[in-house]
């Protein structure tokens, strides 16, 4: 499958080594719908190819919105491209968060550091059709306020009545809002747990954790899904990198429910 | 359709038809001490008058006391080399304004005949079908290879040491996806019975100056193949296996082969159905010319399961029980059989000699110690 050729139309610095790219369709590409959770791969020309979620919004598909961490050579390269140059493009791959299906229920999403990015889609979907849920919670960590993401959209999703509760690790002196691990932020969020649906991106262990304690309140774990990394190299399923025990990542994921991955991600170094 | 006498003599005819048919012939020849798959002109490149012997770790290659054309097993090599080969550029593009560009020139799909395919062999292609072709996705230059390639079986007189094809139900007698399948017979006279699987094999058949089998012959084939499965003396317990690995992800004896496994990939190599690959993506000095490169690649790399911040797979234990599990269990899962075919080419190709069937006896011994 050949990359198509994607314009960076901007390159917006998120934190010291996020960036967010917003892609515009180049002479042969045409846009393509996604479902919130699902990824791409992006190509640095001649550098390399890394799957990336899509973190734009689902309902505009005439651009493609990608926040990138730099954290080896392809990625480093992606996050200097300029407005102008070209990237390739070849998606989308993988499951989707399902949370077109939870009308008339609770939302809780809940992100550690870079694994909002996957989430922003939910968000703009629930923002595109707040009617159709109840009471909504972003629960949002990271390590130091520095590394939060997007945090200049809180105040318009507040505004929509959307929850955001925020914590970090590691707080100064002038921060005001919550201080520990995500899971402790879910006693701050409003909604009923026999009515919440919950979707979790972040490190496997918070996901974990998190997952646990969502369970433990009366969230059931069949209403909860959290989305797993590994090294998806073709995204088709043929290269055999990203499997865990019986999964392929890139089809089979990366969002699954939390039963279907509960005893897998438990297993050290599968 | 009925089997045929083909005389010995009569396999250069066989191969003559085929190339005349625009295939390029490949089949086992030796070299460096091996049987290996290779071009080959005609009969006199096959490994005549030869056999090899087996065991774990250890291959040899002996002389026989007749001309028999497939007097051995299975070497390193596999078929999967033609169909999906270790080393391919996928493509190389230039940047064109707002576009990508490709510049490589389309090349045109090899027409394989392949000679001497065993049981084992035409398992192991089935299983790749599936994983590249039965899917969502389909890798387009493999089904085209496969599509072309005509397949030339050949039914095991003789099992090697490392030999458990009976245990994982795939041999030594060929049953199907052939276009012509044959059976060697040398003693008093040298002949082959042959039949055709398709329509394509039917027609070279019919161009063939064979004879029709009297039940002397049919006998004598009969009774080589029957003695081939009888002989063999490696087994696996394949009863509810899938779930004897999937919950035995936390046993010690991952960390006890260790100590033994080298992960130096032979045994994904060697393995006719092992699939996973690499891409390496390349860009001359100008930085205008882009290649993507496919390698072989194997779970035992350490590099293989890396994400940002290190490998999944760190340990030996846990890359021996991925492969291990993958290839005997969680294989149903995603492709609906066994990604083992009973080959034993892990086993012999193996430089310390890990013994899969070994390590299963172990796993079921260990549950009811």
């Amino acid at each position: 499958m050949l990359p198509e050729a994607w314009i960076v139309r901007e390159n917006l610095r998120e934190t010291e080594d996020v960036v967010t790219l917003v892609l515009e369709p180049g002479g042969s590409a045409a846009p393509t719908a996604f479902a919130p959770g699902q990824f791409n791969m992006l190509y640095a020309f001649g550098a390399g190819e890394v799957p990336i979620s899509m973190s734009g919004d689902p309902g505009d598909p005439t651009k493609l919105v990608h926040t990138i961490r730099d954290v080896g050579p392809v990625t480093a390269a992606l996050c200097r491209l300029q407005p102008g140059e070209l990237v390739g493009v070849r998606g989308p791959f993988g499951s989707h968060w399902p949370v077109a299906d939870q009308q008339g229920r609770d939302i809780v999403i809940a992100a550690g550091g870079i694994g909002l990015a996957p989430l922003r889609p939910v968000v703009h979907h629930v923002l595109r059709h707040r009617g159709d849920y109840d009471d909504v919670v972003l629960l949002y960590g990271a390590r130091r306020p520095s590394e939060l993401l997007f945090t200049g959209e809180f105040e318009s999703w507040r505004q929509s009545d959307i929850q955001v509760v925020v914590t970090v690790d590691h707080a100064p002196a002038d921060w005001t809002e919550h201080v520990g691990v995500v899971t402790t932020l879910i006693r701050h969020g409003k909604f009923e747990t026999e009515q919440a649906s919950a979707f979790l991106c972040g490190p496997e262990v918070m996901m974990r954790f998190t997952a646990a304690e969502l369970e433990s309140k009366g969230v059931s774990p069949d209403k909860t899904w959290i989305s797993m990394e590994r090294n998806m190299k073709c995204a088709v399923g043929f290269c055999g990198h990203c499997q865990l025990g019986t999964e392929f990542i890139c089809m089979d994921g990366p969002v699954f429910t939390w039963p279907r991955m509960r005893n897998l991600i438990t297993v050290r170094e599968l | 359709m009925q089997a045929r006498v083909l005389e010995a003599y009569q396999l250069h005819t066989l191969i003559g038809l085929l190339r005349e048919r625009g295939y390029c012939c490949v089949g086992p020849t030796v070299r460096d001490g091996a049987i290996v798959y290779d071009r080959i002109a005609g009969p006199t490149d096959l490994p005549v008058g030869w056999t090899d012997e087996q065991a774990p770790g250890s291959y040899r290659l002996k002389r026989r006391d007749d001309g028999a054309y497939f007097g051995y097993v299975v070497g390193p090599h596999s078929w999967k080399k033609y169909v999906f080969p270790p080393e391919r550029r996928l493509w190389q593009l230039k940047r064109a304004g707002q576009q990508f560009e490709r510049v490589d020139e389309p090349s045109q799909t090899p027409k394989y005949a392949f000679i001497g395919v065993r049981a084992c062999e035409i398992a192991a292609l089935r299983i790749q079908d599936r994983v590249f072709t039965g899917g969502e996705f389909t890798e387009p230059e493999y089904e085209a290879r496969r599509e072309l390639a005509f397949v030339v079986a050949v039914n095991c007189t003789q099992s090697a040491d490392t030999c458990f094809c009976v245990s994982m139900k795939t041999g030594p007698e060929v049953k199907s996806g052939y276009d012509l399948a044959l059976t060697e017979v040398v003693g008093e006279s040298h002949y082959f019975t042959i039949r055709a699987g398709t329509d394509r094999g039917r027609e070279v058949l019919a161009s063939l100056k064979t004879s029709a089998v009297n039940e002397a012959q049919r006998s004598a084939a009969n009774t080589r193949v029957r003695q081939a499965a009888e002989s063999q003396t490696r087994t696996v317990d394949t009863e509810g296996i899938k779930e004897l690995l999937q919950r035995n992800y936390e046993s010690e004896q991952w960390k006890e082969v260790a100590e033994r496994c080298l992960s130096c990939a032979n045994c994904t190599m060697a393995c006719p159905t092992c699939f996973c690959s690499s891409v390496e993506d390349v860009a001359d000095l100008t930085g205008e010319h882009a290649e993507r490169w496919r390698r072989w690649d194997s779970c035992f790399n350490p590099e293989f399961s890396y994400i940002h911040g290190g490998e999944v797979r760190k340990t030996t234990a846990s890359r021996y029980r991925q492969w291990m599990t993958h290839k005997l269990s969680t294989w149903f899962d995603q492709f609906g059989s066994s990604g083992c075919v009973g080959c034993g080419r892990c086993i012999t190709w193996c430089p310390v000699g890990i013994d899969l069937t070994e390590e299963v006896r172990k796993m079921r011994a260990g549950e009811t110690s």
